[in-house]
């Protein structure tokens, strides 16, 4: 399964960000084989639109599930329209923190 | 869709005017009812509150309105045709559209009416159809003073939209004021777009200097010839007067912090029609402004 987690840089190793449309990037890490990438989210700057875009952004790139601090409603509708489940980490760590945070069950369910 | 031919050919005779500030509260709506009144105690004038998001000229000028309701093109995706090919999610800038393996999500509060969607389907799959964003109201409050109010319905963004539309029921009389909405964005640009000259109301404070700088930008880059009024001084304008000489703006006239004033502004009154020294003053404002176009009385 492929999960997107919203981060401030490039890597596993960056900071996660709070904000899900206006994420400067996004890492796409596949829980199966491990393999990570990154997107830079053109759309951070964007005046407005920013999360049902970033929502078809994820479908598109065949994400299954979300991780990020917070989501708006217009993004949330479209998050559920597509099936993509979201999550919230708010532990102020890395990208690596929160997919290991997610992967022992203990981040709640937002979308 | 928007016909800025039909707003552009009302002839070289009418003279439009902007009452606008980069700060809110700085006194647009005082200035453009009083000048309205002041005018039309000689002639017929239209006054167009273009203050959609919270119009409130027609407090001056209780009355019978007519109303009229603007619609903005939106789209709607027919399933059957759609194969969520997804284009319509990437073209549209504002979010409007979003495909999500589950059909067309649409987000009409978002939709900026540019029919992109329904061009960039390969399917033909989006036809438009006419949302209502709000109305606009005419009113007859004075012989010669028609008041036409541009309103956006609650939780709506388009308010340009609603402006045009204000403008666009404007008819045929000599003299047109639009009193804007405050600041330098989109409904400004809106509002000043093919006026011939601008009033910019400020007050003498380190506020309304601050804000007037962005208006000035704001007039100038759209080439409207700009004057300044400076509302609730205190006497000490010399910073603001400055600016203006600076950038060539002519000082229009200064309205003194006044208890009278502020007593009648307070109740609703337009203090042109109670005073009648300011019912001259306003008329000598409507001269000032004709001769800042080039068209002197």
């Amino acid at each position: 399964m492929k999960i997107g987690i919203t981060a401030r840089g490039p890597t596993i190793d960056s900071p996660c960000e709070e904000r899900f449309g206006r994420a400067p990037y996004f890492i796409i890490y596949d829980t199966d084989s491990g393999d990570t990438a990154a997107i830079q989210n053109e759309l951070a700057d964007a005046p407005g639109g920013v999360g049902p875009r970033v929502a078809q952004l994820m479908h598109t790139n065949g994400v299954e599930a979300v991780i990020s601090g917070r989501v708006g409603g217009n993004a949330e509708r479209a998050l559920a329209a597509a099936g993509i489940a979201m999550y919230a980490y708010d532990g102020g760590g890395t990208v690596g923190d929160a997919i290991a945070a997610f992967r022992r069950g203990e981040l709640m369910r937002i979308v | 869709m928007y016909e800025r031919a039909a707003l552009e050919n009302n002839g070289d005779k009418t003279l439009k005017l902007a009452v606008a500030s980069g700060k809110g509260g700085s006194g647009k709506s005082t200035v453009a009812a009083n000048l309205a009144y002041a005018i039309s105690l000689s002639g017929n004038v239209t006054l167009v509150d273009c203050d959609v998001e919270e119009p409130n000229l027609h407090l001056y000028f209780p009355s019978t309105t007519e109303e009229q309701v603007v619609t903005t093109p939106v789209p709607v995706v027919d399933d059957e045709r759609c194969t969520q090919c997804g284009r319509c999610g990437e073209f549209c800038r504002y979010g409007a559209l979003a495909v999500t393996g589950n059909g067309v999500l649409t987000f009409l509060e978002m939709c900026h009416s540019c029919g992109g969607c329904m061009l960039i389907c390969p399917e033909g799959a989006i036809h438009e159809v006419e949302r209502p964003i709000g109305r606009v109201t005419t009113a007859h409050p004075l012989p010669r003073l028609t008041l036409i109010t541009g309103i956006l319905n609650e939780g709506e963004v388009l308010s340009p939209r609603v402006i045009r539309a204000a403008k666009e029921a404007v008819g045929a009389d000599p003299v047109i004021i639009y009193d804007s909405s405050p600041g330098t964005a989109c409904p400004v640009i809106e509002t000043l777009e093919g006026c011939d000259a601008c009033i910019l109301v400020t007050e003498s404070t380190p506020f309304g200097l601050h804000d007037l700088r962005l208006a000035v930008e704001v007039a100038g880059t759209l080439g409207v010839p700009a004057g300044v009024i400076i509302n609730r001084s205190d006497g000490k304008d010399a910073e603001t007067r400055a600016f203006c000489d600076e950038h060539g703006l002519p000082v229009l006239m200064t309205i003194p912090f006044d208890r009278g004033i502020a007593s009648l502004q307070g109740r609703g009154e337009l203090f042109s029609r109670a005073m009648p020294e300011w019912q001259e003053a306003f008329g000598d404002l409507y001269r000032k402004c004709r001769a800042l176009v080039g068209r002197p009385v």
